[in-house]
């Protein structure tokens, strides 16, 4: 045996997440501080505490009920809907604790939007689905509708593929369109965080990088935050990535360096598909 | 993360342990052979035995073999599993190592034709005891560039890194001295030219060697050490060892 190959005793004195990306060249958008979320009284997010920058793609991964949906889910207070969850400690979007007092949770909602992983567009048409969220807002002139619901189309690339049929049911659209479709309708109203929940797992592998290149696209102009169950996907689309297990963050790191050489064994054992 | 051997047996698909296992012990049976077929080169070169440097000449193609089934291999795992981490380094490690193994054979099946050559115009008067000092001291260094890959061992990799400056030192002045002498007598320069070469040849089987060692190094600490001074990786990966922290910022500069 030499000094070199002793493994066990160095990790055991690293604190639990003590690999954060060097994200000082980085605005920071959310801020989570010491987060806790309770159903009832089961832990769900013990001390959560993460940085995640502006306009960058970070994606959370992790195995089934480790939080990941949680987490994201209580960026625009999803889990308020949720009856007997509570939570500790504190979020912040752009320095603003979400969860103090007066916010405006629906303005709220519209700056943070989400795509779930099923696609659910609504019985309407493809036009109405878009413009579903201006009307809310108030917003009726035909011009404005018809210039925004383009630009939402064309940037959820989908516009050439629906701009001659517009006024059909988008629900005669395929699984991949209508996941886009969704996009197009959370993007029309111009939020600041895109939480994409699994988008592209029901989807088949020509919709589904489809997807992905949509996010490489919109990142320059959202900061969005995705939870996959497929690694390869994180590796492909993120800048960062948090691996999560039983409620906590365990490894934070810059993308390309927790796929190569993970500092935590139980992230590597996920990684890598062992017996964790 | 630091990896051991044992790292890459306990998937939960039993079929990628095997595949796993199979590329790393294939890749040590051919670093196996590279180094039967560098020990017999210089053999037949000390022995002006032109018998077993044929055989040498034969045996390199087996090594160009083995060459392109552990790439076959590699490339299968990269297309069906979609490694990550440390299986990720192991199958780049492999790839890298079977070329440098494939060059130290080639170096080897070089010194075979200079014992063939030698055979035909005269043996050289001089360079055969420098030629086996510098031989068996690489042929240690790929020996332990070979045991540091089996047991994942990086200060055994260190020391090959190490070992590396004093071949260089080793084949400096055997080179000035075999200069030296055919200065003296010109009429032995295209005898003399032989063993040169045959020293060159050695002097790059221990490069070779040295590639190997920060390859076991990549492997085990994650750490890409090529064109890095050995005292900054030394330095680095105690570092490591000692904090148990990341060493990037050490390495870099």
């Amino acid at each position: 045996m030499n000094k070199f190959s002793d493994t066990s005793s160095s990790s055991s004195r690293r604190p639990l997440h003590r690999q954060m990306p060097d994200i000082t060249q980085e605005k920071v958008c959310i801020q989570v501080q010491d987060f806790s979320l309770f159903y009832g009284k089961v832990p769900a997010l013990q001390q959560v505490n993460l940085d995640i920058p502006c306009q960058r793609v970070t994606a959370f991964i992790g195995p089934s009920g480790c939080g990941k949906s949680s987490l994201i889910r209580t960026f625009n207070r999803m889990n308020d809907l949720v009856e007997n969850a509570s939570h500790q400690g504190r979020i912040l979007i752009d320095g603003e604790d979400i969860h103090a007092r007066g916010v405006d949770v629906p303005d709220l909602r519209r700056r943070v939007g989400m795509v779930f992983q099923k696609p659910n567009p609504f019985p309407k048409s493809i036009y109405e689905n878009v413009a579903y969220g201006l009307r809310v807002q108030g917003i009726n002139n035909k011009r404005l509708l018809d210039e925004t619901i383009e630009w939402a189309l064309r940037s959820a690339a989908l516009w050439d593929e629906t701009r001659d049929r517009l006024h059909e049911s988008a629900l005669e659209l395929s699984g991949g369109q209508q996941q886009r479709l969704v996009i197009a309708r959370t993007i029309a109203v111009k939020p600041e965080i895109l939480l994409l929940d699994e988008p592209a797992s029901s989807l088949d592998p020509i919709s589904t990088l489809k997807i992905e290149e949509l996010i490489h696209e919109l990142k320059n102009r959202f900061t969005i935050v995705i939870v996959t169950h497929n690694m390869q996907q994180a590796a492909r689309v993120s800048d960062y990535t948090a691996f999560m297990y039983m409620g906590e963050v365990v490894e934070f790191d810059n993308t390309e360096r927790l796929f190569t050489n993970p500092a935590h064994k139980q992230t590597e054992d996920y990684i890598t598909g062992r017996y964790g | 993360m630091r990896i051991s051997k044992e790292s890459h047996t306990s998937h939960i698909s039993q079929r990628y342990n095997e595949e796993l296992e199979d590329i790393r012990s294939h890749l040590l049976e051919m670093g196996g052979l590279v180094e039967k077929q560098i020990q017999d080169a210089i053999q037949s070169l000390i022995d002006g035995d032109t018998r077993l440097a044929s055989e040498v000449r034969q045996r390199d193609k087996q090594v160009n073999r083995l060459q392109l089934e552990l790439d076959e291999q590699c490339t299968q795992i990269l297309a069906r599993r979609q490694p990550a981490a440390s299986d990720l380094r192991l199958v780049l490690a492999v790839i890298r190592a079977t070329s440098d193994l494939e060059r130290m054979g080639d170096e080897a099946s070089k010194i075979a034709r200079a014992t063939l050559l030698l055979a035909e115009e005269g043996h050289s008067p001089r360079g055969y005891i420098e030629a086996r000092h510098l031989g068996a001291h690489v042929r240690q260094m790929v020996q332990d560039a070979l045991n540091a890959f089996a047991r994942f061992d990086t200060s055994q990799a260190l020391a090959v890194l190490r070992e590396d400056d004093n071949v260089d030192l080793e084949y400096r002045s055997a080179t000035r001295a075999l200069v030296t002498f055919m200065m003296e007598d010109p009429r032995s320069i295209s005898k003399v030219m032989n063993i040169m070469w045959v020293l060159r040849s050695l002097e790059r089987v221990g490069d070779h060697a040295s590639n190997l060692a920060e390859i076991v190094i990549y492997l085990v600490e994650g750490q890409d050490v090529r064109y890095t001074k050995t005292e900054k990786i030394e330095a680095a990966i105690s570092q490591h060892t000692r904090l148990g922290t990341r060493t990037d910022e050490d390495l870099e500069g």
